[in-house]
């Protein structure tokens, strides 16, 4: 039998088990162990093993849950049982679970976790039908944080094999871990052994159907902590936050030192003012949220669903794109057909027409609208913002020269390519050039990029080189736009 | 023990007082932002029609990785990914036709985070050595060559990015810190602190200027950073727990996070609140990866429980679940032009949808 330390199995066990499918195999407290992490709180798992006791109690209530029975079957009794098949009836029932896939996908899950299992497999899972399943004791549920070590296994491994029993015969894969611990304990073994002994010396004194239960809720919680080949292991913990569990558990201790100190009074001065600061600095942090002028919900709301409506049409998980998703037909065309400059469809120039953003994102848009700027003698303002966006994505090295660079090209008295800028932004950038780094100049790109939107960006759309260029794009691809207005009714359909 | 206080520190700056005074200011801003949530998205969205046909399913599985896979990344050619893993591996994939083009062993194993640049041509990662790598992609030579240490944290790295260039890179920690690294360099650019825990996940803003990006982490918030001045401009609160992934709205409006409380939640910049929560009573697994579809009405969230749950942010119901992964889906991503989705998981493999 696995067991815990006395003094940590007080702090830890769950009351006693009422069910008669748990029957108290917590009693015993004989030899053996096992370590278990002290902060059961710290688990990242925790909180999903909270969970799950949540739903196993209620699955195990006595009058609302699975019915648990014993099954005659010739000339033995099959104690506290229930089957596939009525679990999963009663979670589709009790729990809020869409479908029966959904139901068995959560049913195998609590397997995996140990808290339910079949009677004589090592594989946790669920199935939809007569095969029977047990509860696990809440003394093995995995909430008990136990970290059973391997001499642990060792005993319980060999404990198994002193049981004459069919049903308690070793599988292969525990046999082979078997001979690998009596290999890696070959100076403990003889200790083991009597461990072993001992422990099914007090298995034997127990009641045949009692022992019955009891092993195959061992067998089971081996089966969690060291699973057959190719089951998950689900004690396994994210090793980022075991990571930060290992920290907390330093700092906890800190703390704690901390604590003591206060009570004698001696807080020192230090940690005092930082945390007079922190609360200061929480309250100016508060204040400035009140400054802030927010949107009401129903408006961002709003804003949502245009925004959605608005990109619907490029959404590839609601309407198939121009040409055959990459993905679902095996045909690279779609991401061939956008390298090329030609054929451009009316759903892309479309878009040009949603922001400057998307605009300047398509090469090809974006050199429609250099064209255009071209043609209306006012390309400074672009190459300007473009300027400003290419010194941000340079190597620290380069940017001071290109700092003096954009100042000379674009703001400095005799500049080449001179842009207009309003005066608050103009002295600031000048501010900026004693030390100049990668922001200098955001204070008027931001200003020019609004310039750009409200005129430039604004006129372009209204041009009839837009409208050409997107007609033109209408015709081309006018065939194949009908095409997916099509399948796109046609799904619609199938939707309502 | 007060009377030794009031002796040190003006009454007026008690700490007592000042918890009082955060209290108090928290609860009045509290009745403000609810004086403007006048009616929920769902209620808004009700409009809408109902998304019941979702035929989302498994088109490629990438077999290679003999180990967890922690992270993965599209190349902005829309077809390769890079995906690291708990062996110490790092592989390049066509994606599409599923071969291995690179497979780099790491100094250590336990990469945690991994990204490709914008240009395509370089790859970063970090984990639990604390650093951020990159490798400069190409098909002659050994990529281990050419590889560079660019940034140390004091902790694992847990997640990094590039911001719009091959030449930084942003990197959030277990150190409570993110930082913008010089790649040419090495130099630390800017480092932002404020996080009172490790953080999980950053994500770049998709706007224009790309001057602020947003961290979640294990003290449960959500900070909204200036790159410019390292300063955290908004910061948002509502989890019950870790959060592991944020992710911003494609409008740039909005931010997505995933927690291990067992919901994801939509935070609005423009509210200044949250506004919408993912969640079912049936979900009980805490979220690794979050990510949009490109019109913004979808939302796929990876869960601990083996699932894709594909949430309508709008109406907030789930739409279905995409069951394949054999183990935890630990990242998950939607391809640049929005054809695809990706996923990687503890069982080994990622698995591309559509």
């Amino acid at each position: 039998m696995v067991t815990m330390n006395s003094d940590k199995a007080q702090a830890k066990r769950k009351p006693e088990p009422s069910n008669e499918g748990c029957a108290g195999s917590s009693t015993d407290n004989t030899m053996g162990a096992p370590h278990q992490l002290s902060t059961s709180e710290e688990s990242p798992n925790h909180l999903l093993y909270k969970k799950m006791e949540k739903i196993v109690e209620k699955m195990q209530d006595e009058t609302i849950g699975v019915p648990v029975r014993t099954v005659k079957s010739f000339i033995s009794k099959i104690p506290s049982v229930f089957t596939g098949s009525d679990l999963i009836m009663w979670m589709l029932k009790n729990l809020d679970i869409e479908d029966q896939v959904e139901a068995l996908h959560m049913a195998h899950l609590m397997a995996a976790h140990g808290y339910i299992f079949p009677i004589d497999d090592h594989i946790l899972t669920l199935k939809n039908d007569n095969t029977f399943y047990r509860f696990q004791t809440p003394y093995f549920w995995p909430s008990n944080c136990w970290e059973p070590e391997n001499t642990d296994y060792a005993v319980y491994l060999c404990k198994r094999t002193m049981q004459n029993k069919t049903r308690l015969e070793l599988a292969d894969y525990e046999a082979e871990n078997l001979a690998r611990l009596q290999k890696m304990f070959s100076r403990k073994w003889e200790f083991i052994f009597m461990q072993a002994e001992a422990q099914s010396k007090v298995d034997k004194k127990r009641d045949k159907l009692e022992r019955k239960v009891l092993d195959s809720q061992e067998r089971a919680f081996w089966d969690v902590h060291r699973p057959m080949p190719g089951c998950v292991n689900t004690t396994e913990i994210d090793i980022k936050k075991a990571c930060r569990m290992n920290k907390t558990l330093r700092h906890n201790k800190n703390l704690q030192i901390g604590a003591s100190s206060c009570m004698s009074s001696s807080v020192s001065d230090t940690t005092y003012k930082t945390s007079i600061e922190f609360y200061k600095e929480q309250i100016n942090n508060l204040k400035s949220r009140f400054e802030r002028t927010n949107t009401k919900v129903s408006k961002v709301a709003d804003a949502y669903i245009t925004y959605y409506e608005q990109y619907l049409e490029y959404d590839c998980f609601f309407v198939s794109p121009e040409y055959p998703n990459p993905w679902i037909s095996d045909s690279p065309e779609l991401w061939e057909q956008e390298k090329q400059a030609k054929d451009i469809s009316a759903r892309r120039v479309k878009r040009w027409a949603f922001s400057l953003k998307e605009l300047l994102q398509d090469p090809i848009g974006h050199d429609q609208f250099v064209k255009f700027l071209d043609k209306e003698f006012s390309g400074e303002n672009l190459k300007f913002w473009e300027a400003v966006q290419q010194l941000k994505a340079l190597p620290q090295s380069e940017v001071q020269s290109k700092v003096s660079d954009i100042w000379n090209e674009f703001l400095a008295p005799d500049a080449s390519c001179p842009i207009n800028v309003d005066s608050h932004s103009y002295e600031a950038t000048k501010k900026n050039m004693g030390n100049g780094d990668r922001w200098s100049f955001d204070t008027a790109a931001a200003h020019v990029y609004q310039l750009m939107k409200s005129d430039s960006y604004s006129r372009y759309l209204r041009s009839e080189m837009y409208k050409e260029y997107l007609n033109v794009s209408k015709k081309k691809t006018s065939v194949k736009g009908i095409r997916s207005i099509v399948s796109f009714s046609a799904r619609k359909e199938t939707i309502t | 023990m007060s009377r030794d206080v009031s002796v040190k520190i003006s009454p007026v700056e008690t700490i007592e007082s000042l918890t009082k005074e955060a209290e108090h200011l928290k609860i009045k801003l509290e009745d403000e932002r609810q004086k403007l949530n006048d009616v929920t998205l769902a209620a808004v969205a009700d409009r809408l029609e109902i998304i019941n046909y979702m035929n989302v399913k498994p088109r490629r599985t990438l077999k290679g990785h003999q180990a967890k896979v922690l992270c993965s990344d599209w190349s902005p050619d829309k077809r390769h990914i890079v995906s690291s893993s708990q062996d110490g591996k790092m592989i390049i994939w066509d994606a599409f036709t599923t071969n291995k083009e690179h497979a780099v062993t790491m100094p250590t194993t336990w990469v945690m985070a991994c990204a490709y640049a914008p240009s395509g041509n370089l790859v970063a990662c970090g984990g639990l050595d604390n650093k951020v790598t990159v490798y400069p992609l190409s098909l002659d030579e050994d990529v281990t060559l050419k590889k560079k240490t660019v940034g140390t944290h004091t902790s694992y790295t847990s997640c990094c990015t590039f911001p719009n260039s091959d030449q930084q890179i942003l990197t959030g920690s277990g150190d409570s810190t993110c930082a913008l690294w010089d790649v040419e360099s090495g130099q630390l650019l800017q480092s932002f602190h404020g996080h009172a825990a490790d953080v999980m996940a950053i994500d770049l803003a998709p706007s224009e200027i790309g001057n602020t990006f947003v961290s979640g982490s294990c003290d449960k918030m959500v900070y909204l950073w200036d790159m410019r001045t390292g300063q955290c401009v908004q910061s948002f609160e509502g989890h019950e727990s870790d959060v592991n992934s944020v992710k911003f709205h494609p409008s740039g409006d909005a931010i997505a996070t995933g927690s291990d409380d067992a919901t994801c939640r939509l935070f609005d910049l423009r509210a200044d609140r949250e506004v919408a929560v993912y969640n079912k009573e049936s979900i009980i697994f805490g979220i690794n990866a979050v990510d949009f579809s490109v019109s913004g009405r979808l939302l796929f969230a990876g869960y601990n429980d083996y699932t894709v749950n594909v949430w309508d942010t709008l109406k907030c119901v789930r739409v279905c679940l995409l069951y394949g992964h054999e183990n935890r889906v630990s990242c998950l991503q939607v391809s640049p032009d929005g054809t695809a989705l990706s996923s990687g998981s503890w069982d080994c493999t990622l698995r591309v949808w559509a």
